[in-house]
């Protein structure tokens, strides 16, 4: 071996010679490529393992943590739920329509690997300026590449956000979620136990495709990221459905020992984590893998991520009746070799043995970086910034038409209609709402699920930015009156060896980790996503939370939208409000500075038990969290949907413009029976939670008043338009 | 009243029609497999929604092909009742059970959402405890939905009654804005000549609960069961 062939495998020296250190002998070319991929930022998480050790990640519902293919957590009457979320930023960065797509597709085969049926999509996007004829590219891609693959498999895509900021520009984020359910004792776990298990591939032949995937995911993007069109894979999401039902049917019929989907690295990445979490050892033969063309080198049958392929642990005697199963889905699985008990993964090609490396050397051997941190020149001149020294319009009706109609808070349906949201019909909330609610049949119970990130807020101070994200997620469940019972994270951020990126990283963490612990929402899993850079540019820290929650009777949900005349309108909650970070800086002067409004954890989990209480009481037609644009936004959010308009009363102080779009957390808006109203005010006094009464619904306009002034009056077809008429201006 | 659901591979709705008819209509149901080639003693087949074979080479193109269908073609040219659902539309007009074709929607995407249906025709087994002119909110999902038939042929389908729904708009006006894929005439739900095979894009079987978000659906499976009970008891058909 020289130098460069392993530095130009994306390795060090010093990572090189752990490698020779642990196999006992410099590796062969093979072994030398499956370290490569591996040992990469994306399957290692080398510089994010010690900090994700910050996470809470137990509880009593938690079955299963961080660790396996995803999360399972205990929903009650003997059933699970599972879920992960996971990026797929690079492929989408070059070739939007399927990096998106096979985002989809692996995330759905982490799901079924459990055993667990796949219920829901989810995902969380960021683009850069949609007037850039690039831009709008990659986000038409996306959104049709999300589309081609879910509504193919038959899952409906029931929520998500999308943010557009110029650091996205280059590297745009494509976060995928998938939630499923299954009966406990179905639970299948991707360990390659029983010494003689035979290994079985199954579903789709391996190609040249999305060789070295995992490397280009592990280096920042360039001009020349161009040239790594071909680490992307691409999907087949009827070979996806083929697989999903063969191999659930097999789960059922207990047929499996193990299931491990093959994603980023392969062959190799099944193979090394199967035989090291079981601590066994696995033998194969290269020339049974079913192959899409010829001449395949050995390296590229082991690290091809050629989609829409399982590898099964199957007892011999079970052999027939595994493949009955599958034949019954047109598919036939591939004898590879078995399991043995040595700890080394063995792979033969052609009567030769062309690797023998130690499965947990390669699985788990990485080292462990500690990175440095060093907070960022740019954090406290933007701490500084005071939003009150810029020159404010006083029209507020005009910024409030402004922000309805910015992309990050007009509404969406021009990407989910392109989404089959509704197959299965399990869907009783859909997209649009805080959180959408899928029912489950079986129980009677509901999953609320959600994802939320703010990369301004993490970027103006990544600390309260994570727990933010956290706070938001859990309330938007909780208000649909869900109980969060765990969360899934995905971590975006730019490349962790600068000291300024990962300092905004451990500090994220630090924030998400402390929400989480007092919110009592265990991370089950996750994924980190370093490296979105380009041309040396890091995105904002972009953490992004896919939260579940427990509905105990489905048919209990809160509605997040007015929904009656002469209803009682109110804010729950906390006055902290800042101006800092928020999308009116963002869209009236085009800026992001200055500090956030602060959480207090203690008081966010008392509201969010509250917002359940009040839903589950049925005490509140709606609640609606507050969010970007703050509470005239939200005012607006709660009237169109059902067209129903609204009178307000404010006494607005010195500084109108941030008591109207000054955002913060813990800040609920409901709609409540006049007659009921009474007895909510009691409850939120007992809880020591401030109530403001705000006004009525009513009439066809949203109207404002400050003392004897008008300050804002729009009919609900102005905002209307405004609202939804955004997207299909730009992209038709 | 027996209700058959044909699984194809790729099909992916077969399990709303299965629970439709099993949790809300209380009537007995089973899936038949592609792979099979009898329907057994199913008094309606309904060949549901879903992307069967991936929709590779042209929507429906190929299940029509599948060793079940000649069960079905049998079924049908004997009087049997079979609903075609959005991919079941496309699987029906392609093995030439109904007319016309399904092509690609005018502006190119993938379109879900609530849609406005006119009953155009009520002396259907499928329509007829509607009222003519009835307007039904029942949600579609499709990216191939583009009713298309020839201009003579489109003819002969309107002067027949083969019309079944038209896309609408809430107040029931035939216009360009309600229709959602460029469907000629805004046709979305066609039946043979004889009235036994029907097809629409929309999904009935989605558009059964308020908690959907609509119950407008089960118009046409409930006229299905009438009608299959009063012919059972002799009132003719």
């Amino acid at each position: 071996m020289t130098e460069n062939s392993w530095r130009q495998l994306g390795l060090t020296d010093s990572e090189y010679e752990k490698i020779v250190n642990q196999m006992g002998r410099e590796p062969n070319l093979v072994e030398l490529n499956m370290y490569s991929v591996m040992w990469s930022e994306h399957c290692s998480y080398k510089h994010s393992r010690s900090s994700l050790r910050l996470f809470p990640t137990d509880g009593p519902r938690v079955v299963q943590g961080p660790g396996e293919n995803a999360g399972v957590v205990d929903i009650g009457d003997g059933w699970a739920a599972v879920f992960k979320i996971e990026s797929h930023n690079h492929p989408s960065a070059v070739e939007p329509y399927q990096g998106a797509a096979t985002g989809v597709g692996g995330i759905l085969r982490d799901i079924f690997t459990m055993g667990a049926r796949p219920v829901a999509f989810l995902n969380s996007l960021r683009f850069g300026n949609l007037e850039d004829a690039r831009g709008r590219y990659l986000f038409d891609g996306v959104v049709a590449g999300i589309g081609g693959y879910g509504n193919c498999v038959g899952i409906p895509t029931v929520a998500g956000e999308i943010y557009f900021e110029p650091c996205y520009q280059g590297n745009p984020l494509v976060n995928a979620m998938c939630v499923g359910v299954m009966p406990l004792e179905r639970l299948v776990l991707g360990k390659a136990s029983g010494e003689g298990n035979l290994l079985l591939l199954v579903g789709a032949r391996t190609g040249r495709d999305g060789i070295h995937g995992v490397t280009f995911a592990s280096e920042e993007l360039s001009e020349a990221s161009e040239e790594r069109r071909p680490a992307v894979q691409v999907g087949d999401p009827f070979m996806g459905k083929l697989l999903l039902e063969a191999t659930l049917e097999t789960i059922e019929k207990n047929l499996v020992a193990g299931v491990q989907d093959l994603g980023g690295a392969g062959l190799t990445c099944a193979l090394t984590e199967t035989a090291s979490r079981a601590g066994s050892g696995v033998e194969i033969d290269l020339e049974k893998v079913p192959l899409r063309e010829e001449g395949m080198h050995p390296f590229e049958i082991l690290t091809s991520e050629s989609q829409e392929r399982m590898l099964l642990i199957v007892e011999p005697d079970k052999l027939e009746a595994v493949e009955e199963v599958f034949k019954r889905w047109e598919l036939k699985p591939a004898v590879l070799g078995r399991v043995t008990g040595d700890g080394m993964v063995v792979a033969k090609y052609r009567g030769e043995e062309v690797v023998r490396v130690p499965a947990a050397s390669v699985a788990g051997g990485s080292p462990l970086y500690e990175p440095e941190a060093k907070e960022p020149e740019y954090y406290a001149r933007l701490s500084r910034f005071d939003p009150s020294s810029l020159l404010v319009s006083d029209d507020y009706g005009d910024i409030l038409l402004k922000l309805l109609s910015a992309p990050d808070i007009a509404s969406k349906e021009w990407v989910w209609r392109r989404y089959d949201y509704m197959v299965r019909t399990c869907t009783v909330q859909g997209p649009g709402g805080d959180s959408a609610v899928i029912r489950l049949r079986e129980t009677g119970k509901g999953l609320a699920m959600t994802v939320d990130g703010n990369g301004r807020y993490c970027y103006l101070d990544p600390y309260l930015g994570g727990m933010l994200a956290v706070a938001e997620a859990t309330r938007n469940l909780s208000c649909t009156g869900a109980e969060p019972v765990g969360i899934t994270d995905c971590l975006n951020f730019g490349n962790p060896e600068k000291p300024g990126i990962f300092w905004q990283f451990r500090r994220c963490v630090e924030g998400m980790a402390e929400a989480c612990r007092v919110l009592e929402a265990p991370v089950v899993g996750g994924n980190v996503s370093f490296y979105n850079e380009v041309e040396g540019e890091a995105i904002y820290p972009t953490p992004v939370v896919g939260a579940v929650g427990l509905l105990e009777d489905y048919k209990k949900q809160g509605a997040a939208f007015f929904s009656s005349e002469e209803d009682i309108i109110c804010l729950l909650g906390s006055d902290q409000i800042s101006l800092g970070g928020s999308q009116y800086l963002k869209t009236m002067h085009s800026k992001t500075a200055g500090k956030p409004a602060n959480i207090d954890l203690l008081f966010e989990k008392r509201l969010q038990v509250m917002l359940r209480r009040l839903i589950s009481e049925n005490l509140i037609n709606s609640a609606h969290d507050l969010s970007d644009g703050g509470l005239a936004v939200a005012l607006a959010e709660c009237c169109m949907p059902g067209n129903y308009g609204a009178e307000i009363e404010l006494e607005l102080q010195k500084d109108p413009v941030n008591e109207l779009f000054g955002e913060g957390p813990s800040r609920v808006l409901l709609s409540v029976s006049a007659n009921l109203y009474g007895e909510v005010e009691n409850l939120c006094s007992e809880a020591a939670l401030p109530l403001q009464k705000l006004g009525k619904t009513g009439g066809q306009a949203l109207i404002i008043n400050s003392g004897d002034d008008i300050i804002i009056k729009l009919t609900l077809s102005e905002m209307s338009k405004a609202y939804k008429e955004v997207f299909t201006c730009i992209m038709e | 009243m027996k209700f058959a659901v044909i699984v194809f591979p790729g099909s992916n709705c077969d399990l709303d029609a299965y629970h439709l008819v099993q949790d809300i209509l209380n009537e007995p149901v089973e899936y038949i497999r592609h792979d099979t080639d009898s329907i057994g003693d199913a008094d309606l087949v309904i060949i549901p929604g879903g992307f069967s074979y991936g929709d590779y080479l042209r929507s429906g193109a190929i299940a029509r092909f599948s060793r079940i269908m000649p069960a079905v073609t049998e079924f049908a040219q004997s009087g049997g009742l079979v609903l075609g659902i959005c991919n079941g539309f496309q699987v029906l007009t392609e093995a030439g059970l109904l007319p016309g074709a399904l092509i690609r929607n005018r502006h190119l995407q993938f379109r879900c959402g609530q849609v406005y249906l006119r009953v155009e025709n009520n002396s259907t087994p499928f329509t007829f405890t509607a009222t003519r002119s009835d307007i039904l909110k029942i949600p579609i999902a499709h990216g191939d939905g583009s009713y298309y038939v020839p201009p003579e042929k489109l003819q002969e389908i309107e002067d027949n009654g083969q019309v079944l729904f038209r896309y609408v708009n809430s107040s029931g006006e035939v216009t360009d804005e309600a229709n959602p894929n460029g469907s000629i005439n805004n046709i979305a739900g066609v039946c043979n000549k004889s009235g036994n095979v029907a097809g629409l894009m929309p999904h009935p079987e989605r558009a059964g609960e308020r908690i959907l978000g609509s119950e407008d659906g089960l118009v046409i499976f409930k006229s299905v069961i009438n009608y299959f009970g009063k012919k059972g008891v002799g009132a003719g058909d």
